[in-house]
């Protein structure tokens, strides 16, 4: 009964299937795979953008969205609506193919990394196996799109927004990549499926996530961090600080296809999120073993919106950061502890299991952690602000 | 010979020929990374799965991107219509003959003196990574080696000058 709910969605696909004669089975079986994700998640990023607006509304004190629907629940509708009515402006000097093709290709991107993400068990659309690597070399492929969208506009504002954008997402890609590599030697696999399958089991109720190590949180939190950053949000939503910083390499863009670039980044922020829970919080497996027959996409799913909340209350919680800020965080601090943090995970790993390995990697850890940032704060010092103009 | 390889190949041949035709270079740059995706495809159509991945992740995401940046810093928002092409039209296509003659004789000496692999490789990140850490262990440490020393060279070149020559400052 549990096992029929768990693959409801693989065995509707296979009585699909059934009906399809052989020579069109091969492209229909994509096509059924495909076509929920790519329903799925735009789904979901219309409920992220109520809810968005509904918990930061409510942490800054006031109501948000409420007048579209119950409570606001259609506000999506009408956002989608008004940016499809919109005038669809192009400068007039800008280059208008490559102007066109930019959001084309970022969300084309941000769709493709879905191809390598478990949702649950046996729902992946393609267990590759090289499947990690494809979600990095994909996803470096936004950074093009930024530079196309910054260029093509031909207008100074987008074109620094556009440098920002690139320098931040390439910084935080060394962190991003390299906090996901203790998973990838804990795991022995770069196959996300593989990498899910070693975190699965239980010790009394607890599972093995590798969240649950020295190495697994720090790689985690550093991974989160980088997250982030590289889907350029707050408090490193420098690229796209609106109304200080002249919003960013879309500023040109508008109706539509500005809203293809909000699409692209909510989708990046959830195909990171969905990597981080592959990574260290055992994909689609239960918290608890008394959990498991609740099937495994409402794990993945709950999972997802967990982190989503997590990274709107931040949005709602941190000041943004300055430039040199962010970028001597990413290259002196969340660089070199990554480093450190796989030296830990190859520690963890040839240690016999017990408590002398917790205490010893645990140690490492924090004690890199403290060691450098007491190193970044020496020769600095910290006084009350003036403002030249301001005061 | 299937569809699918025609239209890779086309796609390739497409990036490729624009990249070195087209005026604007960063229209260049463009065309080029389209090429590139074409190649890592082929690759991948091949069943070398971890080498196209690899050729998206460094020449799209990293050579591409700093090519751009390149641009973007060394001109000119809007990058004139440049005409070094011209400069080299004779010795171009001389030395792409060349090349590809060399390439051709490389392949056609290698497959006729080597048996044809009969197995496919199968698991090939695994079996590149087993082959990185044993065989070729010396290598890869010497690479290592030659980009930290690049890394560092890169920091030294950009580190902030005004600590140890306060004087040359404002010349």
């Amino acid at each position: 009964m549990f096992e029929t709910i768990d693959q409801i969605f693989v065995l509707i696909k296979h009585w699909l299937l059934g009906y399809v004669p052989g020579a069109l089975q091969p492209i229909s079986s994509a096509i059924l795979s495909v076509v929920p994700v790519i329903i799925a998640f735009p789904l979901l990023f219309a409920i992220t953008t109520v809810l968005e607006r509904k918990g930061l509304g409510r942490m800054q004190n006031r109501y948000g969205p409420n007048r579209t629907g119950w409570f606001g629940i259609l506000q999506p509708m009408a956002d989608g609506i008004k940016s499809l009515t919109k005038e669809d402006i192009v400068p007039r000097t800008a280059d208008q193919l490559v102007h066109f093709l930019a959001p084309v290709v970022m969300v084309i991107a941000s769709f493709l990394v879905y191809a390598v993400l478990p949702i649950g068990r046996n729902m992946v659309i393609a267990d590759l196996n090289a499947g990690v690597l494809f979600f990095f070399a994909i996803g470096s492929m936004v950074e093009l799109s930024v530079f196309m969208a910054g260029w093509s506009s031909h207008s100074k504002y987008s074109l620094l927004g556009a440098m920002r954008a690139i320098a931040q997402m390439i910084s935080y890609e060394m962190p991003l990549v390299l906090s996901s590599v203790v998973a990838i030697m804990a795991a022995g696999s770069l196959s996300t499926v593989t990498i899910v399958n070693m975190q699965a089991g239980y010790t009394g109720i607890w599972p093995h996530w590798y969240v649950f190590t020295p190495w697994g949180i720090t790689g985690f939190v550093i991974f989160m961090i980088a997250a982030t950053a590289e889907s350029n949000r707050c408090p490193f939503d420098m690229p796209e600080g609106e109304s200080e910083i002249i919003a960013g390499y879309f500023i040109e863009y508008s109706g539509f296809k500005f809203a293809l670039f909000f699409l692209a980044e909510y989708l990046g922020m959830f195909a990171t999120s969905a990597m981080a829970i592959t990574f260290f919080l055992g994909g689609w497996a239960a918290p608890f073993s008394f959990l498991t027959w609740i099937p495994s996409y409402v794990w993945f799913f709950g999972k997802l919106l967990t982190l989503i909340c997590a990274f709107i209350w931040v949005r709602g919680t941190l000041p943004r950061l300055r430039m040199d800020q962010l970028m001597n965080f990413a290259w002196k601090f969340m660089l070199p502890l990554s480093l450190i943090n796989i030296v830990g995970a190859g520690i963890w790993h040839f240690m016999p299991a017990g408590f002398t390995r917790w205490t010893v990697v645990s140690l490492l850890v924090v004690l890199s952690c403290v060691l450098l940032s007491r190193g970044l704060r020496r020769n600095k010092w910290f006084h009350v602000r003036t403002y030249r103009f301001a005061s | 010979m299937t569809i699918s390889f025609l239209l890779l190949a086309a796609i390739t041949i497409i990036g490729t020929a624009a990249a070195m035709s087209l005026k604007n270079l960063v229209h260049c740059v463009l065309a080029l990374s389209l090429g590139l995706v074409g190649l890592a495809a082929l690759y991948m159509q091949l069943g070398a799965q971890f080498v196209g991945f690899t050729q998206i992740l460094v020449y799209v995401g990293a050579v591409a991107i700093l090519a751009a940046f390149v641009i973007m810093m060394t001109r000119s928002a809007n990058p004139t219509l440049t005409n070094a092409a011209s400069s080299f039209r004779a010795s171009g296509p001389l030395i792409a003959v060349l090349v590809f003659a060399v390439l051709a004789w490389a392949t056609i000496s290698g497959t006729s003196a080597q048996p044809i692999l009969t197995a496919a490789p199968e698991g090939s990140v695994g079996q590149i990574g087993t082959a990185l850490m044993h065989r070729f262990v010396l290598p890869l440490e010497v690479i290592g080696l030659l980009l930290t020393a690049a890394l560092i060279g890169a920091g030294i070149l950009a580190m902030d000058e005004h600590r140890g020559t306060q004087h040359r400052g404002k010349q």
